[in-house]
């Protein structure tokens, strides 16, 4: 009791009126971000266990459509958003060191490498267009049944749309986290949204991770 | 006396303007921004089921068409499940009372709890909105390629609803659990914790795994019905019992979500009104988390006639036994609790017994529809509709009504009028009992759900349960009367009007905003009846 009054006496910026103190604050904040991704596993892993089940039932189609995924700026994408990762490690770093400029700076890098993502993902998907692999009326693809290659696809642009719509969300984060850190908010003591913000992005990078081998490498060389 | 004042500053009197409800971050009063809410859909989904019982009074149906029939049991059944049960007990006591019990201030996210509101009233306004404009009659588990291929109904809309409102679920279940491991005083450690918070931890665990896969379900029913992707549609390759396991992924979890709850309140209730501690109180904290655990492994017995491999039906079978023994365990140690314990019948208490009872009766059922072969006889009958009504209502409901009872002194203030609350209870059980009971039988002999037309030989059972719908209606109304009386009519309940133990009742009624005056200690463990002067509470 006693030790709560003083620190309550103190009143840290930062600090709700709810909690007792910022490490209090600062493990409730972190441990609703894993749950929060918790339940994103289990969003998406709807999704996988439908892709897995279908890949089981038909892989012949399956892997016939996947060579038409674009492979090449599926794995620039691929590195664009590990080298994202880092530097929004670097940010979250720099934040603890409450060193405001170097939060920006990478805060800006990363922000500049998730919309190159996005970006490059616009492209692959007009090229899909394209190619008649949007599923509908004009879906097409040669030398295997259509309605199960059109399942691929459909899959495909699901999984990898929900991805997308997760990026720009991620994107929105970071606009925040750079006011934050504009308005020198972030501290040595104080630094609580940097994490949370750090363990979404990487996340979102973990679930393209999943979803690069998924959806273009498996039987490929086939 | 009756009209007098409550003396002091509290959570409700600080501010009455509209904008302060609003806008409010107090979990208590978002509880009673909840309590309104699902409140109203309880009102909207009943009306559905009076319609509903109203044409089954006579077997051929003539009341209203074919396709409303459908649209009504459909409506029913969203509304009750998604926008009353699955928020009843948590958004409302749950929020309430998480943090008093615990000895926080608040949740762990306030706005976040306030926002839950907000996603789950817009939810609610979809749904409404399809609901108005034409309906939706798939039944509430949208069963592909029905729902995606042949209704032509307000699906998507409906779907959309649901999605929108399993955010709130999912951010509810989020908020309890980080405000359970963070935010308890000092010295409430995880076993002197109340029953209630680890039945409310155990669905927080539900909505936070289950829900995310009946929205990732919902969007592929709605994206399938827009963009004809052919997930679900066999003619292309897809498979729509992937949807029936997606769906009951979650659906059968849900259930539990729907009645752990209530599990937690009557062990309030059984140990406040027989003056002793839960027996086993490590068994039944830890029998909520097994729950939650292998609710998870039991979906399969939902699709025992949809075409499971016989060795999936086998396992499936197994695990629904497996699953009942932690509610069994929970049933006894209720029972052994009440052994030579000083048991008073207040409201709360009948409303336990109401609920041990009828979870007992609702629960074994529940085995002999996990049996594959009796399954094969019962499924779609009205054996399962039941089956779940007597869990869902008679247990659920009666979980809700009875902690609502018991912790309203502590809500508003007041007490309510025992004697009217006593003949709403009894009126409540007789009249759901008269409702579901003979549709045991009918499902037994063979009358299928979800047709509105019947042979003439099921009319008297039929009637029966018509008539019976009737005066749990009745019942329902009575305590909507008198709980609003007794906001401004009823006599000041004092502190803790049923002596009874646990920090919500150390702090005054109604809280002060930040619950308490200073944070408490706590030293001892919970239900500590033992050195509490008898009580004399009736
Ligand atoms: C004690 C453990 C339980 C067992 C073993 C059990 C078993 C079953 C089985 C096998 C069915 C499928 C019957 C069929 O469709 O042929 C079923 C249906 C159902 N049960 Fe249970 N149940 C249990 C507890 C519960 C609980 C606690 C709830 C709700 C709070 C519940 C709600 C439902 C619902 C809603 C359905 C029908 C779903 C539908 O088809 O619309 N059950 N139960
Ligand atoms: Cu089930």
């Amino acid at each position: 009791m006693a030790d709560i009054a003083s620190t309550e006496a103190v009143h840290p910026a930062g600090l709700q009126h709810h909690f007792d103190s910022l490490e209090q604050q600062s493990d409730a904040s972190t441990l609703g971000m894993w749950v929060f991704l918790v339940t994103e596993v289990l969003f998406f892993g709807g999704l996988f266990t439908a892709y897995l089940v279908y890949r089981s039932t038909y892989p012949d189609a399956f892997a016939v459509a996947s060579k038409h995924t674009l492979i090449a700026l599926g794995a620039l994408n691929t590195a664009i958003l590990i080298t994202s990762s880092l530097t929004m490690a670097l940010a979250v770093f720099a934040s603890q060191e409450g060193n405001g400029k170097a939060v920006i700076r990478f805060l800006v890098m990363t922000w500049i490498l998730g919309a190159s993502f996005l970006v490059v993902k616009g492209i692959e998907y007009t090229t899909d267009f394209h190619d008649h692999l949007v599923p509908g009326a004009h879906f097409f693809i040669e030398g295997t049944n259509i309605g199960h290659a059109q399942l691929f696809f459909s899959l495909y642009f699901i999984m990898t749309g929900l991805h997308a719509i997760h990026m720009i969300v991620g994107l929105g984060i970071l606009i925040v986290m750079m006011y934050m850190a504009g308005k020198g908010k972030f501290t040595k003591e104080y630094h609580i949204p940097m994490e949370v913000a750090g363990l979404y992005w990487h996340f979102v990078d973990i679930v393209w991770i999943f979803l690069f081998p998924l959806l273009y490498l498996i039987d490929r060389h086939k | 006396m009756t009209t007098a004042v409550l003396p002091r500053e509290d959570y409700l009197n600080t501010d009455y303007s509209l904008r302060s409800w609003l806008l409010t971050t107090d979990h208590k009063r978002i509880c009673i921004l909840y309590l309104v809410t699902i409140t109203l859909f309880f009102a909207i989904g009943g009306a559905f089921a009076a319609m509903i019982r109203l044409s089954l009074a006579t077997p051929t149906g003539s009341l209203v068409s074919d396709e409303t029939y459908n649209k009504l049991f459909t409506m029913h059944g969203i509304i009750m499940v998604f926008f009353f049960l699955v928020p009843s007990i948590p958004a409302t006591l749950g929020n309430f009372f998480i943090p008093i019990m615990i000895g926080a201030k608040d949740v762990a996210f306030p706005k976040l709890n306030l926002a839950s509101w907000y996603i789950f009233t817009i939810g609610g306004c979809f749904t409404l909105w399809a609901l108005i404009t034409g309906g939706v009659d798939t039944g509430w588990t949208f069963y592909t390629p029905f729902s995606t291929l042949s209704s032509n109904t307000n699906v998507s809309l409906a779907a959309l609803g649901i999605f929108i409102a399993g955010f709130a679920s999912i951010l509810t279940g989020l908020n309890f659990m980080v405000t359970i491991h963070r935010m308890r005083a000092p010295g409430m450690t995880w076993f002197r914790m109340p029953l209630f918070l680890w039945s409310m931890y155990a669905t927080s665990l539900i909505m936070v795994l289950g829900t995310p896969v009946l929205a990732i379900t919902l969007l592929l029913v709605a994206a399938e019905r827009l963009l004809h992707l052919g997930i679900f549609d066999p003619a292309r390759g897809g498979d729509p019992v992937l949807f029936q396991h997606l769906f009951w992924f979650y659906s059968h979890p849900a259930v539990y979500i729907m009645i752990v709850p209530s599990m937690g309140v009557v062990s309030e209730i059984i140990a406040a009104f027989s003056r002793k501690r839960v027996f086993g109180y490590e068994f039944v904290a830890f029998s909520s988390l097994a729950i939650a655990v292998f609710g998870f492994l039991v979906w399969g017995h939902h699709l025992f006639v949809a075409g499971l491999s016989v060795y999936s039906a086998m396992v499936f079978s197994l695990l629904s036994y497996v699953v009942a023994i932690p509610s069994a365990v929970k049933v006894f140690n209720w029972t052994a609790t009440l052994y030579k314990g000083s048991i008073s019948f207040a409201t709360p208490m009948l409303y336990a017994f109401g609920f041990i009872w009828m979870f007992t009766i609702g629960g074994l059922t529940g085995l002999f529809l996990a049996s594959l072969g009796l399954d094969i006889h019962l499924t779609d009958t009205y054996f399962v509709v039941a089956h779940f009504h007597y869990i869902m209502v008679g247990g659920a409901i009666m979980g809700y009504m009875g902690g609502l009872h018991y912790w309203w002194p502590k809500m508003t203030g007041r007490m309510y009028p025992e004697g009217w609350a006593k003949i709403g209870a009894l009126t409540i059980f007789l009249g759901f009992n008269l409702t579901f009971f003979p549709q045991f039988i009918l499902g037994y002999m063979g009358m299928p759900r979800r047709y509105h037309v019947y042979p003439p030989e099921f009319q008297t059972l039929n009637v029966l349960s018509s008539a019976g719908a009737s005066i749990l209606g009745i019942g329902y109304l009575i305590p909507l009367v008198y709980l609003l009386w007794s906001l401004k009519y009823g006599p000041i309940a004092g502190d803790n009007p049923w002596n009874a133990k646990g920090l919500e009742w150390q702090t005054t009624s109604p809280p002060p905003k930040h619950n308490f005056e200073e944070t408490p200690v706590v030293t001892e463990e919970a239900y500590n009846y033992g050195g509490l002067e008898e009580s004399h509470v009736g």
